[in-house]
């Protein structure tokens, strides 16, 4: 599946103006993504959250990272849809360069994404910036 | 007298807040209750005119903190119908509680010896004292439950024996709402010469604890789970065996005399309760506590099985939910599943239309282990829950399942 461009979600989600238009494009987006395979949702691949549980594979390719993630709550896999949308397929400086914080403010989802939610996103931010920390040194 | 709940309601500034522009529905009163305005009070009134510290009486000020800081204590000793109120001892919280008992048990435990605890444990109840158990060598035995989430009163029985040093279960599970048989399962545990020990943690909220009634050794519990502050709780222990527990912190106020190379400890209640206390959260507990039991506890007890009757009629109706946790004696905890959708993602829209209840494995993970889930989204109800609140509820879970579909 082709994911929407950060700024396309940006978009995409200004343009509702009732908080059930929007969870349900993120709802649609989480179930879009194709997710892994079950063999592949290792133990060493997850992230435990205290309310759901994410998986993430990467790998890099001609100076870029990649990315395939999976939740088992498909509003976690929609939000992880939207941390694919800014950091999947990019090189690690532009990983390293991107203001996640600032992104998800502007989609008015910040709350989503603090530390205190235990649903793994933060986590899973924190691998996706180690890993280009990593590549870039 | 009836509960008048609009009036209730009143007392709870909290209560009167918007989520996102809708109004809180808070239907998480298993993890902790809300605060009435006489507990902040208590709270802002100490800071206010008497702060001092405790039992180091020379002057005004200290006089008052120390009676009051023991009045409180008298409150809590009279609401659970303690002996004496020297049995009452102020710990940080229900774990802390627990733990004091596990680390004193631990020392008397040897091999061959077992504790005994149940498949509904919350991991307060059930890592501490498997923690005590792999320490000194002796066997954690668990009694399973069945189906229904009640515990299998045979297994227990038959599970006892002379190697029982002591027997740990809760009053009411914060998973499954099961109210269990205390003062059974105390009996039988006696019969066998073992301690007991009752987490009370969510049984105090619902009443009517008698602790010489139930005939258990030791009964736990937190202030924030009965409308009083978070930091605050208490071990109620029978004095015979208290007296001659194993000391748990050391320090200051625990003691009787100390010289450089030794200490003779103090009595009762200070020996287990070294440094300067939480005083606010003394008196926190004890305004929340008698405020608590000054509403008719008849009608209180009516109102919360109401509220649970209707929840039980709606979910009926609900196709795909699944219950889990269907004793016939139970609390208003209403924990379940939704077929084709995970509990946080019905958190997550629930949150979004102003109702908080929790998801997640209700810090009982080889309890959801043995149920074969992967957690469950929880609704638990407090007096001061409507029965409209209950049906905002059921209309916001259609919302989420239709969401999600
Ligand atoms: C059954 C049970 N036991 C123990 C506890 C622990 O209580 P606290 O966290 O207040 O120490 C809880 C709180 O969630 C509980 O529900």
């Amino acid at each position: 599946m082709q994911l929407p461009s950060s700024q396309e979600i940006i978009d995409d989600l200004a343009f509702f103006d009732d908080w059930e238009q929007r969870y349900q494009y993120i709802i649609d987006l989480g179930k879009a993504l194709p997710g892994l395979p079950e063999e592949e949702r290792t133990a060493d691949r997850l992230v435990k959250g205290c309310q759901s549980q994410v998986w993430m594979v990467a790998r890099s390719k001609d100076g870029k990272l990649l990315f395939d993630v999976d939740s088992d709550a498909v509003i976690v896999q929609g939000l992880l849809a939207l941390v694919l949308a800014a950091y999947n397929d990019k090189t690690p400086v532009q990983i390293l360069d991107f203001d996640i914080d600032a992104y998800f403010e502007e989609l008015d989802l910040e709350r989503h994404i603090t530390p205190t939610r235990g649903n793994g996103l933060r986590a899973i931010v924190a691998k996706i910036n180690g890993l280009a920390r990593n590549a870039v040194h | 007298m009836s509960l008048n709940i609009s009036a209730l309601r009143e007392q709870f500034p909290i209560l009167k807040t918007q989520i996102d522009g809708k109004p809180l529905v808070y239907l998480d009163n298993a993890a902790t209750t809300q605060k009435p305005q006489v507990v902040i009070d208590a709270l802002v009134e100490y800071y206010s005119t008497y702060n001092a510290n405790v039992h180091r009486g020379s002057h005004y000020l200290s006089d008052e903190a120390t009676r009051r800081y023991e009045n409180a204590r008298t409150s809590v000793a009279n609401f659970i119908n303690a002996a004496v109120k020297e049995e009452v001892i102020w710990t940080s919280g229900t774990t802390e509680s627990l733990n004091i008992i596990a680390h004193g048990l631990m020392q008397q435990l040897g091999t061959g010896d077992q504790v005994v605890i149940t498949e509904m444990e919350h991991h307060a109840n059930l890592v501490t004292w498997q923690q005590a158990c792999i320490k000194a060598g002796a066997k954690l035995v668990v009694i399973p439950i069945n189906e229904a989430g009640e515990l299998d009163l045979r297994a227990y029985e038959s599970a006892l024996n002379s190697a029982t040093k002591l027997v740990a279960f809760p009053h009411v599970s914060n998973a499954l709402g099961t109210i269990n048989p205390i003062e059974e399962l105390t009996l039988m545990a006696k019969n066998v010469g073992a301690l007991v020990s009752i987490d009370g943690a969510q049984g105090i909220a619902h009443g009517g604890v008698d602790v010489q009634a139930i005939g258990c050794d030791f009964y736990s519990f937190s202030g924030h789970k009965l409308f009083g502050p978070t930091g605050i709780g208490c071990l109620w222990g029978r004095k015979a065996v208290l007296e001659d527990w194993p000391v748990w912190q050391t320090g200051g106020e625990m003691i009787a005399d100390v010289e450089y190379q030794s200490t003779t400890f103090g009595a009762l209640p200070n020996r287990l309760e070294a440094g300067t206390p939480n005083i606010s959260g003394a008196i926190g507990m004890a305004a929340a506590i008698d405020w608590f039991a000054d509403l008719d506890q008849q009608a209180v007890q009516t109102h919360e099985k109401a509220l649970l009757a209707r929840a039980i009629e709606l979910a009926a109706d609900m196709p795909g939910m699944r219950l889990i946790g269907t004793a016939t004696n139970k609390v208003g905890i209403m924990s379940f599943l939704l077929e084709g959708t995970h509990p946080a993602d019905i958190g997550f829209i629930l949150d979004r239309q102003g109702i908080a209840i929790r998801t997640g494995d209700n810090c009982a993970q080889p309890l959801m282990k043995r149920l074969k889930i992967p957690g469950t989204a929880r609704a638990s109800f407090s007096i001061y829950n409507t029965i409209e609140e209950v049906e905002a509820f059921f209309i916001a879970l259609k919302k989420a399942q239709t969401m999600l579909a």
